[in-house]
């Protein structure tokens, strides 16, 4: 009963076979060319390897922004949009070296910079706020769901960056947070964003304890959970390999990922 | 050669296997094209990539289960509602007096990634039926049909629970074609654009899809019930297709073949 219409000769399947066969193959070679110049351009995060079938998710989500909206500008909003009552996810208890600093007014606080840079610096924070300074309101997002609308005023880390000369060889900002269990990175596109902040002051006023203060970096194009609090150090890098577990920050170790602008 | 004693040879006394009446009733079922491969596949992969994220999607409610109106919304802020489940983090208050293990990191994982799967599956769903007709043939309504009688027929038929039309195994009615044409070019194009207008770095470089919306968490809260529609939707097609006979809507799907006369070109 089955005979092929007279529009579909029996050859034509062969053919089909032959013509779906080279494709797959210029499909696979082709995205073997994509991972190794993917590679080559930084398009490929860090924890890529660890997020197991997710993997290629986050990499194309990371490798897409970067090639097409790699200089976009958070969502700046207007004061009256600043939000009455913000929420500051808890952490953990601060330690007896951080309650000393806060003792002392932070006048101690020190920033260190060091890594592949020309001249490793370390930065009181009289020295941060004698830099350049910017203000911009806009919102935090927590991985959760919820999020607040805040004004930070804070050093552009453009700024320090370009004080302590960055090497061409570096590629990845890591930062920690005076908690040793607290730290993260993100590429120089990230890094040299004008938005991104190091903050120290919060709606017309010091940054407070329980939003990060004294220093807090901002990255607005990323979840609330890059926004690391209590940065004490900064080392510019080539490789998040030797840091951790090699996945780029803490968050990927508790099974997050690195790259969070979703 | 002996057999096995372990394994009976099927015999006609077992009264599991079909009567021979059964064959000369339905003497030759011919099966023709009923769905192109485009279809399966895509379909398939779709259903695959939904489950993913209405899964995936429960969990990172739970972190969170209230919904907001407007830009921002956190536990300090007024909910506009909230769901009355436990949550996996101790920051909500929920009345329970627990706190569900996190899923989040997994589940955000993947759900990005099966959201990249539905919505790459739709892109080429879609550029594929404008050029070879499968909108314009198959799910558009033919020009009888699009009339409030028409519905009303199909819906007088559904109701008093008869049976499809021999012909419905090979074409949809005017309700069906109504059905797949919302969720298609409604609710599938708003639950992507509601989730994208949750992502930080998609906001940056596309603010207008987000203040269309009315705000971050306005997206959020339409993201969940754009969901909770494709859910009845699910529902409603599931029980169809068991209604209609599950076996051979199954193998349509599968094989691309249904019995009967195909009204496919």
């Amino acid at each position: 009963m089955k005979s092929n219409p007279p529009d579909n000769p029996p050859n034509l399947s062969r053919r089909k076979l032959i013509t779906a066969g080279l494709a797959a193959t210029a499909g696979v070679g082709g995205l073997a060319v994509a991972a190794r110049l993917a590679q080559r351009y930084g398009l490929i995060p860090p924890d890529h390897g660890a997020l197991g079938i997710c993997g290629p998710g986050e990499t194309m989500t990371y490798g897409v922004q970067r090639l097409l909206t790699p200089h976009s500008l958070a969502r700046e909003f207007p004061r009256s949009m600043i939000s009455k009552a913000p929420f500051a996810n808890p952490v953990a208890s601060p330690s007896d070296q951080f309650k000393h600093l806060q003792a002392g007014g932070f006048a101690d606080w020190r920033l260190t910079v060091d890594g592949l840079v020309a001249h490793p610096t370390t930065f009181s924070l009289a020295d941060l706020k004698s830099l350049p300074h910017r203000s911009q309101i806009t919102e935090v997002v927590c991985e959760e769901g919820w999020s607040y609308v805040a004004e930070w005023i804070g050093t552009p880390l453009e700024q320090v960056l370009n004080q302590v000369g960055v090497l061409p060889q570096a590629r990845y900002v890591a930062y920690f947070s005076i908690d040793p269990d607290w730290w993260d990175s993100f590429d120089l596109t990230d890094a040299f964003h004008p938005q991104t902040l190091l903050a120290h002051g919060m709606n017309d006023g010091d940054l407070p304890v329980a939003f990060g203060g004294p220093l807090r970096m901002r990255v607005p194009r990323q979840l609330g959970y890059k926004s690391v609090k209590y940065i004490t150090r900064l080392t510019l890098t080539d490789s998040m390999k030797r840091y951790g577990k090699g996945l780029g920050s803490a968050a990927p170790e508790g099974g997050y990922s690195w790259y969070a602008g979703i | 050669m002996r057999s096995s004693p372990a394994i009976p040879a099927p015999s006609a006394s077992i009264p599991c296997y079909p009567a021979p009446v059964s064959a000369t009733v339905t003497p030759l079922k011919v099966a023709t094209p009923r769905h192109t491969a485009l279809v399966r596949v895509t379909h398939w992969l779709t259903v695959i990539s939904f489950f993913a994220l209405l899964i995936t999607g429960a969990e990172i409610v739970i972190s969170h289960p209230r919904f907001y109106w407007g830009e921002t919304g956190n536990v300090n802020m007024q909910p506009l509602f909230s769901l009355h489940i436990p949550s996996s983090r101790d920051t909500v208050p929920t009345g329970y007096g627990y706190v569900m293990p996190d899923q989040n990191g997994w589940s955000r994982a993947l759900h990005f990634q099966a959201a990249w799967v539905a919505v790459l599956t739709g892109l080429v769903y879609f550029i594929a039926s404008l050029a070879n007709g499968h909108f314009r043939k198959n799910l558009v309504p033919a020009p009888p049909d699009r009339s409030w009688p028409a519905f009303r027929t199909i819906i007088a038929r559904y109701l008093r629970r008869k049976p499809p039309n021999a012909s419905e195994a090979h074409s949809y009615n005017v309700l069906q074609r109504t059905s797949y044409l919302a969720v298609i070019f409604i609710l599938f194009p708003l639950v992507i654009l509601t989730g994208l207008a949750l992502s930080p770095a998609f906001n940056a470089a596309f603010p207008f899809v987000v203040d269309a919306f009315g705000g971050r968490q306005s997206a959020r809260t339409l993201h969940f019930f754009i969901t909770i529609f494709l859910v009845l939707f699910l529902v409603v097609h599931v029980t169809m297709i068991f209604l209609a006979g599950f076996i051979p809507r199954m193998r349509a799907m599968i094989t691309g073949r249904a019995p009967g006369p195909s009204e496919r070109p």
